[in-house]
């Protein structure tokens, strides 16, 4: 049985339906999953999209972490359900409290949209090449937060050059430690702000986006019933 | 104007309109229908002006769904599927404040297509601007620019293409078009007919506030008049996360077959929403002012009626499924309730407590406006300005130089800075995106795609507006015949100065009758489109603008060709032949420090054989790169198809008893440059020879050189860095001088 991966669609959501997409691309049984709803349909694992839940008017993901759909999303993420959020995604699991950290406008205070590359980190450092279109993608933490962070290995992706390497010129927005994507200690939860349901496809680009479907779909598959 | 001019003159109608108004009512019509007649009879709204003249394009085609006069047009892709599609000016909102006047144009553009009942899928955004070493142009700049992305960003339509171009004539005119393409199954289209007697008409969306009251009439119907930011209450704000909750509110009752019609609130609100949408079935309206819901209290009727607020829609819903309408609506958090009703006969009634507030056929409003022919007249300076032909002036300096100095112009570097700030991947089908000849965006769960080009040359059209109006259609067909598409339609946007000046209406009806020619040739009917009046101020008006939006079909897009040299060793090709045309180009402009000339030629016949063989090229799979020419000539073109791939080359430019800069630099028409698959040359050849294209060999695609043989040589990585570091250059002067 294909694992089920649901997405959540808040007001504003806009990379709900390219993430569904992508699910089913990957070989998952994609669930739309609305945000006014007490559960999450069952799901084996949770999607939170891109987009700019509630106009993110106040401040990205500060909304969207008191929709009644968020408390069913951290219940099944505290009993080790892979939790994936992306872009908008990563701004609601920090806001929600799910990641340490936080993030900021792009230090050159524009939205921007390219492809960039990123480094699988502890992981062989494969070099994945993706998308990313925020103007708020800056992560930020403080000393403390960054220094665990490091010693705890939690950092899943850093933005590097084409090579691998490391280098301030290869960060798109400023980000610390050149942070694109972050794990939580227990490893289920992972935000990331590039977009990798942008990069599964071989026709429109790049699929640097497999290699973070491949480990939501492997850990999802783990949860479904033999 | 003073305090003591009669109402009338003060909403800017004239005295004849006046009398006439007077006529049709069979009395003196009362404040607000005096307002409303100002909205509906103004340029914007009525195309008073430019009626006549546009009746003379080319509208029908069998692949024309829906023609002009609705919110947006739409042609048949096959398979059920309808692209449709429109494109529409915001420059007078976006000169007196460039964010927000910029994004509620994306705003309105992408609720026109809505009205059809179509998903928006794509944005071009065509821009026109003041030289950069003007700090007011870099603020309108880059103001426009983030207020395209603040609402296309964050309401997830990608923005896929568009242009930017620079002239003083747009310092005090800044010139913003917005173009929204969008899909719908071909029986699902709504295109506004349906409607009888006592349906309801339900509000949907934002609250009505006093934003934008008076914007067809006071700043999009009149020129720029220096104390313009005092216009800044007539422009409005927009709400991106509102509208993306309405598209996906009214995407889903016109699924679920809960709408007879809808359209949208655009200029002259809900006057015209209700009176247009009355007078296309042949019906009349109670509209009942009480049942509008408010964003501020002791809002005046023709407030109400007049009110440009953002982000609402005006539903034509049947009695029995209203309750399952606003059901919808409340689900994504949009307000909607019903504001009147359609009855038989043909007045529009609006009530306020319960007093009749306005009486007028709704038909005066929407369909009898004043129709002008107004006097025309060639310009006395033309003849002398296309005299100076730019080929006879000596070239002042190197042809490196030269070749430096246009690449790096702002009208040809290229325009990454613009567009990273835009999303240009949302939803999830853009298999080609900015900065190449022609955006490709893939219908979903097929293989057609469409190709979108936006395009317009205001230099040309200067010199001779004819030939500017032809031109915009020749180059948006071609863009999109570069990658493999067959060209289907057209949209415009006609951005003009004032035509109550005999020259500017001149120029106006010569464009249009060169659009008309080229669409004719072309086989590209017109579907619909916006003229832009009063781009002046001081007396001082912008070029004529015609931009062209063209939609092409590719049956296939995995056969799109790309404009980049993909490899080394390819024989690289030029299609077309060069003339001595040097008027109106990028390199009379930048390097010889003239406008002046007259334009390139134009043969329809030589250019639509050239689309036929590029088309035919991508169905066969011969090209391994297409990339068509326009500003700045061959020399641009080859070393844009270098830097796209990052592949340079060694190339022998034809002379054909041209000068070696006029070899480079002409912008003669019909032309492309392309690269043949390895080993597929001589089936190639014979294909150009079989479809009467003439066909050139260059040379051959590698190294790192741009190395233009016998003349100069140039390495790739310095023309990139002029190609890309211009526009950033220019504005990060922005942020040191403030």
């Amino acid at each position: 049985m294909k694992p089920r991966v649901g997405v959540v669609t808040f007001p504003g959501s806009l990379d709900d339906r390219d993430a569904l997409r992508a699910v089913a691309v990957m070989g998952g049984q994609p669930v739309p999953v609305w945000h006014g709803d007490a559960g999450i349909a069952d799901a084996d694992a949770i999607i939170l999209p891109g987009g700019f839940s509630y106009g993110d008017y106040l401040r990205t993901g500060a909304i969207a972490r008191f929709a009644p759909v968020m408390t069913a999303v951290r219940e099944f993420a505290e009993a080790g359900g892979p939790v994936l959020g992306i872009c908008n995604g990563f701004q609601v699991l920090c806001e929600a409290g799910m990641l340490p950290g936080a993030l900021i406008r792009n230090r050159s205070l524009s939205f921007v949209c390219r492809w960039v590359h990123m480094r699988a980190e502890g992981d062989g450092g494969e070099v994945l090449e993706v998308p990313i279109k925020h103007g708020q993608g800056q992560f930020v933490a403080s000393p403390d937060d960054l220094a665990a962070i490091e010693e705890q290995g939690t950092v899943a992706f850093r933005y590097c050059a084409p090579d691998g390497s490391l280098d301030e010129r290869f960060n798109p927005n400023g980000s610390a430690h050149g942070i694109a994507g972050l794990r939580n200690r227990a490893g289920n939860v992972l935000g990331l702000m590039p977009h990798p349901e942008h990069a599964v496809d071989p026709d429109l680009g790049p699929t640097g986006g497999h290699h973070v479907f491949q480990w939501l779909l492997t850990a999802a598959g783990q949860r479904v019933p033999a | 104007m003073t305090a003591e001019a009669p109402l009338h003159r003060r909403l800017a109608l004239t005295d004849p309109e006046f009398d006439l108004i007077a006529e049709k009512l069979g009395r003196e019509a009362n404040h607000s229908e005096l307002a409303m007649f100002a909205a509906m009879w103004s340029e914007h709204c009525s195309y008073k002006s430019s009626k006549v003249h546009l009746r003379t394009l080319p509208t029908r085609g069998p692949r024309v769904l829906v023609g002009p006069g609705q919110d947006a047009g739409a042609v048949d892709l096959g398979d059920g599927v309808a692209c449709v599609f429109k494109m529409e000016s915001h420059s007078h909102p976006s000169a007196v404040e460039p964010v927000q006047g910029a994004a509620t144009g994306v705003g309105g553009i992408i609720r026109d297509v809505l009205s059809m009942g179509a998903r928006p899928a794509a944005l071009l955004d065509p821009l026109r601007f003041g030289p950069l070493d003007d700090p007011r142009n870099r603020y309108l700049f880059s103001g426009v620019v983030s207020g395209i992305g603040l609402y296309g960003n964050c309401i997830g339509v990608p923005t896929v293409g568009g242009e930017v171009k620079f002239a003083p004539c747009y310092g005090p005119n800044p010139t913003v078009n917005v173009m929204c393409i969008g899909f719908a199954p071909v029986d699902g289209l709504l295109s506004g007919r349906r409607g009888s007697a006592g349906d309801e008409l339900l509000l949907l969306g934002a609250f009505t506030g006093r934003d934008g009251i008076g914007g067809v009439s006071v700043l999009a119907s009149r020129a720029l008049e220096a104390d313009g930011h005092e216009s800044r209450p007539s422009v409005q704000i927009g709400d991106p996360f509102a509208e993306k909750l309405l598209v996906e509110a009214c995407l889903e009752l016109a699924a679920r077959g809960l709408l007879q019609g809808i359209q949208d609130l655009g200029g002259a609100g809900l006057t015209c929403a209700v009176s247009e949408t009355a007078a296309r079935l042949g019906l009349g309206v109670e509209l009942d002012l009480g049942r509008v819901p408010l964003r501020e209290p002791r809002m005046e009727p023709l407030e109400i009626l007049t009110s440009e607020s953002q982000e609402r829609m005006l539903a034509v819903v049947r009695p029995e499924d209203v309750e399952a309408a606003i059901e919808v609506c409340a689900r994504w958090g949009i307000a909607a309730g019903p504001i009147g009703s359609l009855r038989s006969g043909g007045e529009m009634v609006v009530t306020s407590e319960d007093e009749v507030v306005a009486r007028v056929p709704a038909r005066a409003l929407a369909d009898e406006g004043p129709v002008y022919r107004r006097p025309m007249e060639r310009p006395g300076w033309l003849d002398q300005v296309r005299d100076d032909d730019p080929v006879r002036r000596p070239l002042p300096a190197s042809l490196e130089d030269a070749f430096y100095k246009v690449l790096g112009s702002a009208n040809a570097a290229g325009k990454r800075w613009v567009y990273e700030q835009y999303d240009s991947i949302v939803q999830g089908q853009t298999v080609f995106g900015p900065g190449a000849d022609a955006a490709v965006i893939r219908i979903e769960g097929t293989v057609k795609a469409v190709a979108v080009s936006a395009d317009g040359n205001g230099r040309y059209a200067h010199l001779d507006p004819y030939l500017g109006g032809a031109h915009s259609v020749a180059e948006a067909a071609r863009n999109v015949a570069s990658v493999g598409a067959l060209p289907l339609a057209i949209t415009n946007c006609l951005n003009f100065g004032n035509p109550e000046r005999p020259e500017v209406m001149w120029a106006f009806a010569e464009t249009v009758r060169g659009i008309a020619e080229a669409c004719v040739a072309l086989g590209t009917p017109v579907t619909g489109g916006n003229v832009s009046f009063y781009n002046e101020s001081g007396g001082s008006a912008i070029y004529p603008t015609p931009v062209v939006g063209m939609i092409g079909l590719l049956e296939d897009y995995r056969l799109l060709v790309r404009p980049g040299f993909a490899s080394p060793g390819l024989t690289i090709y030029l299609l077309g032949r060069t003339l001595p045309e040097l008027g109106g180009s990028e390199f009379a402009e930048v390097v010889l420090g003239t406008v002046s000339g007259t334009p390139p030629s134009l043969d329809l016949e030589s250019e639509a054989r050239l689309h036929a063989f590029l088309r035919e090229c991508s169905l066969r799979d011969l090209l391994a790169s297409s990339h068509d020419l326009s500003d700045g000539g061959l020399a641009v073109g080859l070393a844009e198809c270098a830097i796209a791939g990052g592949v340079g080359f060694t190339a022998t430019i034809p002379s054909d008893g041209l000068g070696p800069h006029v070899a480079l630099f002409s912008e003669s028409a019909s032309r492309a440059v392309v690269t043949g698959r390895a080993g597929r040359e001589s089936e190639l050849e014979a294909l150009a020879a079989e479809h009467g294209v003439p066909m050139t060999r260059l040379g051959l695609t590698g190294g790192s050189q741009l190395e233009f043989t016998g003349h100069f040589a140039v390495p790739l990585a310095d023309a990139l860095v002029e190609y890309e570091g211009t526009i950033p250059r220019l504005m990060s002067a922005a942020l040191v001088s403030g």
